[in-house]
């Protein structure tokens, strides 16, 4: 007799993919600036921890939150205790406040539609749970977050099959991406239950347009199917064009009394926003009744801590500091895109154009030996354990085209920073020049197309060099 | 332009499991607290409410934690004090969770068994609560359909952690009150039997020790029996020890983890532990629940499953602070233990006096009431017509037998912990009463346990409602608090 669950003997966890065993590497020698300065920078791992000093001062200014007070008197005995799964009134109010003003006031939300979750990974989880029998597949555009197999997939036995975005258009969504996936599913004799996006993309960087979000409406409505929008990146929009949420066209659309309107839900967090992973705050808004009942009773399973609840409520109600906050953050990961982006660019790597999130979509094609996944792998080990970086590949974000990788920017100070993009810098230029000596010596046997390949990457480089001076 | 989809149309956008019952909120266990919601019991605002005596929640000793947590600023990070650990640990989401908390745990749970076992932090795997830990475990070790055997009766909400979202089913092991609910391996091994027969693949066996709903812990020779019973079959054994602290009589409590320890030839993959901070500390507000298991595999997998539910950084640095303070824990353990020793006395001997006897108990937040012999008649549907009874006429809310699947009526679970003692005062005078009443309008039966089979003639005019009503009521969330009031 089968001793454990399939789901205990199965890999759908995930944690078998590249994406994983780069942080593994980065554990067995993390950089430190002093005690290790020749470890591996992680550059996989999108936090936001750029704004901390703010937070840290709003504490010291509002010592009542923070020791368990309420005007002046403990209220540690009612937290301990509250255990009720539609949350503490206080913080879904201003969670739901908070949500609004990221998206300009554009839209409300009504706090009895959201239901509180731990992280967003839960909430991606419970609303599986709640929209999908096993075997019922999401469509999802490629390239997308790798947590998402396990989140999505593991324990409730739903499917991906993914929406093809290629670089020729700027990854965006098309109508005939769209419209393959769903035959595609429906040949792998999978029902199509809904669509997930997220908006801002992770690892694109970029906001989706009005375009593509009408064109997602439209969709889901002539299918009859559901359209999950995780905006956990919502507030780390730095550059135009603005977010525009989904909830903002339903109703421009005028979706409001059709039954679209039931089947559209987002999934939020606070991990980047504010930089609070470790808090594990998490939620779902839905304007339909079921979905938040069920998913309320689900979120039985993972409750967000009342103590962290009761601070966040109070952090989250004072307006004018979380404007000031999310302002600051925003100018501040702006700046530190374009560090990335500019050092980049200086060697010769170009990123995909984005105006948001916490990392860069970066494209390494031209330092491919082949176009295949095989070599993109190749240079991925080479990153990872000779230039010491930790980079996501593309393939683990199951994306179509190899060469792409994805650089975290925002989890690291502005110093370690730079020194990642030298370290990178120093790798393409000996690369470069290993490749143009490798010619030489084979010139009777490289192809024509290795070698005029390698020959523009050392023309770059040289180039580069002479600007410099 | 309305849609006219029906909510049958709409219901097929959804899940089953969104649209079914399995989160088991229509049963009674939840409907008396309806009735404390709507009318709940304050001492000076409303002192003819219902008093809430449903819910297991450990609030006697909050002024010790309070004391601490004041006298501990550092153990907060947002305080001037512990502020310098804000980033740190507002950033950490491994979800192996804080070494110091792990270890904390551990070494709380050590004490809390007497220092008689070891447990290794490495295999504290943290979780959404031990609602959160029965979930991923069933996760873990059952595929869809296959079952867990569960003494009855047994805390409700297993229907739903257990069976809800995963697919496996629970087989009742009955047990009464010939033996005082004791489970045998007798009944054990029918149970097996009978699943066998109606090819029912069962992986494992489901324990609550000490019990809920009847406050009894397991003796050694019954406790080994057990793990000798898992092994022969080779399924699992799940313990849930959650209310191990709540010990407050003889005879001591003694964990799985002691006979795994002590066995020779006892497949240790096969042994897992569910604990949780809500019960021993009364802390249920802060989602601590822990799965503990000898199997690697599985403290693997259940790691990579509390991804779905882990402690907030915030409460795991808290408590790492909390529970390595060794001379505070034992502190508290002790006087939580006496605390709720006295409490439960008073309520067990106030009801003796007027005949009503319970469960003979030494630990848990409640204990388990015979009033079988106030039924008019020895089904369900009388003892929930005395349940309608004394939650909307003697105003307090208890949970019917029925709703822990007791398989003989007329038991219920009385909580009594989660209030103060003026309230506790005024709850037993109610009952008393109440019992004065009933009896004076019987002729004098026996007060013996052995014959709570005979049932009274009773002649009260009750309010009389049709079963229906009570089993359908609408889904709520059950829990209400100051916190949602204000």
């Amino acid at each position: 007799m089968k001793f454990l669950s399939k789901k205990a003997t199965c890999n759908s966890h995930g944690q078998d993919s590249s994406y994983f065993l780069g942080w593994e590497e980065y554990e067995k020698n993390p950089y430190d600036e002093i005690r290790n300065p020749k470890g591996i920078i992680q550059m996989g791992l999108a936090e936001n921890q750029l704004s901390f000093d703010l937070l840290e001062s709003w504490l010291a200014q509002n010592p009542d939150a923070a020791g368990f007070k309420r005007n002046g008197e403990s209220i540690f005995r009612e937290l301990a205790l509250f255990q009720d799964y539609r949350g503490l009134p206080a913080f879904k109010d201003a969670l739901v406040q908070f949500m609004a003003e990221i998206r300009g006031n554009k839209v409300s939300f009504d706090s009895n539609k959201l239901v509180l979750t731990a992280g967003a990974t839960s909430a991606n989880e419970t609303l599986m749970f709640c929209l999908t029998d096993p075997g019922d597949a999401f469509l999802l555009p490629t390239p997308y977050y790798p947590g998402f197999d396990r989140d999505l997939k593991w324990r409730t036995g739903a499917e991906i099959v993914p929406i093809q975005c290629t670089s020729s258009n700027g990854f965006r969504i098309t109508e005939s991406a769209l419209e393959e996936a769903y035959q595609e599913a429906k040949k792998r004799n999978l029902k199509v239950k809904g669509v997930l996006v997220t908006n801002p993309s992770n690892p694109l960087g970029t906001t989706l347009s009005k375009q593509e979000l009408e064109l997602l409406l439209t969709f889901i409505a002539k299918k009859q199917i559901h359209l999950i929008s995780d905006e956990i990146y919502s507030g780390t929009v730095f550059n135009s064009p603005k977010f525009v949420s989904v909830m903002e066209v339903l109703i421009e659309n005028n979706y409001m009394h059709t039954d679209v309107w039931d089947r559209v839900h987002i999934v939020y967090s606070l991990s980047k926003d504010l930089g609070l992973p470790g808090f594990r705050v998490g939620a779902i808004y839905s304007n339909d009744e079921m979905v938040v009942s069920a998913a309320t009773k689900m979120s039985s399973f993972g409750l967000i801590s009342s103590q962290t609840q009761y601070l966040l409520s109070a952090m989250l109600s004072d307006k004018k500091f979380m404007k000031k906050y999310v302002s600051e953050n925003q100018k501040r990961l702006k700046k530190r895109h374009e560090m990335l982006v500019r050092g980049l660019k200086k060697i010769g790597i170009s990123c995909l154009d984005s105006n948001a999130g916490l990392f860069c979509w970066v494209d390494m094609r031209h330092l491919l030996s082949s176009n295949t996944f095989d070599a993109e792998m190749e240079l991925w080990k080479k990153i990872v354990y000779e230039v010491a970086l930790n980079i996501s590949p593309g393939s683990s974000c199951h994306c179509t085209e190899p060469g792409w990788f994805r650089a975290c920017f925002a989890n690291m100070s502005e110093n370690t920073l730079n020194i990642a993009i030298q370290r990178l810098k120093d790798f393409v230029y000996s690369s470069a020049r290993d490749s143009d000596i490798q010619n030489h010596q084979h010139s009777n046997n490289t192809s024509p197309k290795k070698k005029s390949f390698s020959k523009w990457v050392f023309r770059l480089s040289f180039n580069e060099r002479q600007r410099e001076r | 332009m309305v849609s006219i989809s029906s909510n049958n149309q709409k219901q097929q956008l959804l899940s089953k499991i969104a649209t079914n019952d399995g989160h088991g909120e229509n049963s009674a266990y939840f409907d008396g607290w309806k009735a404390y919601a709507n009318d709940p019991f304050h001492q000076t605002e409303n002192p003819n409410g219902v008093i809430q005596m449903g819910l297991a929640e450990n609030q006697l000793c909050f002024d010790l934690i309070q004391e601490w947590v004041v006298n501990n600023p550092k153990a907060s990070i947002c305080t001037a004090e512990g502020a310098e650990d804000f980033k740190d640990i507002a950033i950490f989401q491994d979800y192996h969770g804080l070494p110091k908390f792990r270890q904390a745990v551990a070494r709380f749970m050590e004490k809390v068994r007497g220092d008689r076992v070891t447990f290794d932090p490495d295999r504290i795997v943290m979780s959404g609560g031990a609602t959160g830990a029965h979930e991923t475990l069933a996760f873990c070790l059952a595929d869809l359909g296959d079952a867990f055997l569960v003494p009855t009766p047994y805390y409700p909400g297993f229907d739903r952690d257990l069976r809800w979202r995963t697919g496996v089913q629970l087989f009742p092991v009955v047990c009464d009150s010939s033996n005082d609910f004791k489970v045998t391996i007798k009944a054990l091994e029918a149970a097996y039997e009978k699943a066998q027969e109606s090819n029912i693949k069962i992986k494992g066996l489901l324990i609550n020790n000490p019990s809920n709903p009847l406050g009894t812990i397991l003796d050694k020779d019954t406790l080994r029996d057990i793990v000798s019973f898992i092994n022969s079959k080779n399924i699992h054994l799940v313990c849930d020890e959650i209310y191990a602290a709540t010990v407050f009589d003889q005879p001591k409590f003694i964990s799985v983890s002691e006979i795994v320890e002590e066995m020779i030839g006892c497949n240790q993959d096969l042994i897992h532990i569910v604990y949780s901070l809500s019960k021993d500390l009364g802390f249920p507000g802060f989602r601590v629940g822990i799965v503990y298991s000898y199997n690697d595999t599985v403290v693997n997998i259940a790691r990579k499953m509390s991804s779905f539910g882990l402690v907030s950084t915030q409460t795991q640095h808290l408590l790492a602070s909390m529970l390595s303070d060794e001379i505070f824990i034992e502190k508290f353990i002790a006087e939580s233990s006496e605390r709720l020793g006295k409490r439960q006395g008073m309520f067990t001997k106030g009801l003796a006096q007027v005949g009503i006897s319970t469960l003979k108990s030494n630990a848990g937040l409640f204990f388990w009431m015979d009033l079988s012999r106030l039924l008019k008649e020895p089904t369900f549907e009388a003892e929930l017509e005395l349940w309608r009874i004394i939650i909307n006429e003697v105003k307090l809310n208890v949970s019917p037998g029925c709703s822990f699947h007791c398989s003989e009526p007329g038991w219920f679970r009385v909580c009594f912990a989660n209030m103060d003692d003026e309230t506790m005062r005024t709850a037993l005078r109610r009952i008393k009463n109440f019992v004065l009443q009933t009896k004076g309008h019987n002729n004098k039966a026996t007060i013996n346990k052995q014959c709570s089979r005979k049932f009274s003639k009773l002649q009260i005019s009750l309010s009389f409602r049709r079963m229906d009503d009570f089993m359908n009521s609408p889904a709520h969330s059950p829990m209400s608090s100051p916190l949602v009031r204000t």
